[in-house]
């Protein structure tokens, strides 16, 4: 099994969740994150008082999918997330040891 | 709709238009008829002029809350919008009292040049009949109650600068003494009978404050400035970021103060005359020209003209206007409008930075310096073409400021400021070291770190 986590542009999150949806990837974690990585931030002036906001509005996705399924997500997830620009975000990917279904306690790939 | 029947319809007017049998009417002589119509015409001005100050008392009352807790609240960080609410929220309530008790007392019955006696205490005196020193056609209780509300705005607009570190408890004690110490003298030596500043009354230096440059806004500008300098900045400023949690907020209480100030500036005629008309006139066009002379400025600046910057211009604007409101054309109006969006973004945008003080919310840079530019042009524009209430031995108006000729009227608007400037920093400083002493000025550095609104109230505002 393996864990992709994607740091992608909020306005890309509806394009990727339909891509994924397209594919038979239902399952995903969503959370709302800030950071940066090559793209500059962007300059605030209130009153005079400039403030440099260079940690963006990002969303990070969380997904866990069979060894098999790995390459077909991650291009799916990738060309669906893209816009060719600074900040488009990154693409991790780590090996799990173990998923448990919480409501019946299924273990490995049956779980996910 | 129904229709009388026109048989039905003709008894009626016959009944209605028959004499009471045994009752010839009562013989009226011309005198008589010339009272009755004298005094219908009395009630009828009494009328109309009692609906609009009214009217305006509440728009005044409205500028501090919503109006001001708004504006202000927006601009401070999220964990203290509660807390910067209540400090002018509370003052609707304490000021309120203090006025009825001797606030109103102090300030307008008649006592030496720089402060009034104890003769409306407890409101002694201030019933239903007009004080015609004041407004001959209002009752008394509606000039009172007109005042309260600017009794009550000014207070509230000195917290801007204390914003988000000064204990409740200082910030309430502080703001008592202060509308005893410096409000009410300041308010007795420009509107009171034999006011010291007062050119409508018996004033040994005639100045020209329609609605409160000096009063209300040098007042609370520059002992916001004051308040600034003695309690030091806030924790963190100005290297961590304090952006405003939420301008939409802002810009809300901004557009409350802009129609407020329609009672606040148009109201001071205290009539429903043509002089509130030429007030309301002249207040709006100000607060226009000076959004749009602020967002000019920004823009070329920074190359973005951002709203809080339109907003708090139109307030400039608002400000600056306020002791001319009543003195000057619409033209001038605009010119002061824009003028002071130009020179109070200066002051916000530039010298503030340049000279490093915290006055978080901009009270000094908006009322201080707004409110000395718009005295100092009311001296400037001033025109009896627009105002002849002030009329010399002989029944001419009096000529107003340098529009008419009299260019010596600038020296006098001088005096006025340098004296509400220097009252403000004595009684300020004064104020401050005393509540220093008792109550302890600035919340501990934990509770400034947590916040105002749970350090001092116990509560949040988004839940």
């Amino acid at each position: 099994m393996k864990k992709i986590e994607a740091i992608i542009q909020p306005h890309k999150l509806e394009d990727v969740k339909e891509a994924l949806k397209g594919i038979g990837v239902d399952g995903m974690t969503i959370s709302d994150v800030r950071g940066h990585g090559r793209q500059k931030g962007h300059k605030e002036v209130y009153r005079g008082q400039e403030y440099t906001v260079d940690l963006l509005p990002k969303v990070k996705l969380e997904i866990v999918v069979p060894d098999a399924r790995l390459d077909q997500t991650v291009s799916a997830l990738g060309q669906a997330a893209r816009t060719g620009k600074l900040g488009d975000g990154k693409i991790f990917i780590s090996s799990i040891d173990e998923a448990i279904r919480i409501r019946n306690s299924d273990r490995g790939e049956g779980a996910l | 709709m129904r229709r009388i029947p026109g048989h039905l319809g003709c008894l009626v007017l016959l009944w209605m238009s028959w004499p009471a049998a045994g009752q010839p009417p009562a013989p009226e002589g011309p005198a008589e008829k010339i009272a009755k119509l004298e005094a219908a015409v009395a009630s009828a001005q009494t009328a109309g002029d009692n609906a609009w100050l009214l009217t305006s008392s509440a728009l005044v009352l409205m500028m501090t809350g919503p109006g001001l807790a708004l504006f202000y609240g927006g601009l401070v960080r999220r964990k203290n919008v509660l807390a910067t609410m209540m400090q002018s929220f509370i003052l609707m309530g304490a000021v309120t009292v203090l006025w009825a008790l001797v606030g109103y007392s102090l300030a307008f019955s008649e006592g030496t040049p720089f402060l009034g006696s104890l003769k409306y205490a407890f409101l002694n005196g201030v019933g239903l009949e007009p004080n015609a020193d004041y407004a001959a056609t209002i009752p008394h209780q509606t000039y009172m109650v007109f005042q309260l509300m600017f009794a009550i705005i000014t207070p509230a607009l000195i917290t801007g600068a204390f914003a988000e570190r000064m204990k409740f408890s200082a910030m309430l004690l502080f703001t008592v003494l202060w509308s005893l110490v410096v409000y009410s003298p300041l308010a007795h030596m420009v509107w009171g009978k034999g006011g010291y500043l007062n050119a409508f009354l018996g004033g040994k230096i005639p100045t020209f404050d329609f609605a409160g440059g000096t009063v209300v806004h040098i007042s609370s500008g520059v002992s916001a400035l004051v308040c600034a300098l003695y309690l030091g900045k806030r924790l963190g400023y100005p290297h961590e970021p304090m952006k405003p949690h939420n301008v939409v907020l802002s810009v809300i209480g901004a557009c409350l103060l802009w129609v407020g100030w329609f009672g606040f500036n148009a109201g001071s005629a205290v009539g429903a005359s043509g002089l509130a008309t030429s007030a309301f006139v002249n207040t709006h066009f100000a607060s226009a020209a000076a959004a749009l002379g602020w967002s000019l400025a920004e823009w070329l600046r920074n190359g973005k003209p951002s709203v809080l910057g339109a907003v708090t211009g139109c307030v400039a604007g608002l400000v600056a206007i306020t002791p001319a409101s009543g003195f000057v054309k619409p033209m001038p109006a605009l010119l002061i409008g824009f003028l002071a969006g130009l020179v109070c973004f200066v002051a916000v945008s530039i010298l503030k930075g340049k000279l490093g003080y915290d006055d978080s919310l901009d009270a000094f840079g908006v009322h201080g310096v707004g409110g000395t530019l718009g005295a100092l042009l009311t001296g400037v524009f001033g025109t009896n073409a627009i105002n002849n209430a002030l009329k010399d031995s002989s029944g001419h108006a009096v000529a107003l400021g340098l529009a008419d000729g009299n260019a010596g009227q600038i020296l006098n608007q001088l005096w006025a400021a340098l004296i509400s400037w220097g009252l403000a920093i004595v009684g300020t400083l004064v104020i401050l070291k005393v509540v220093d002493l008792v109550l302890g000025l600035r919340v501990s550095q934990d509770e400034e770190i947590e916040g105002l609104d749970l350090s001092q109230h116990g509560e949040e505002a988004y839940n």
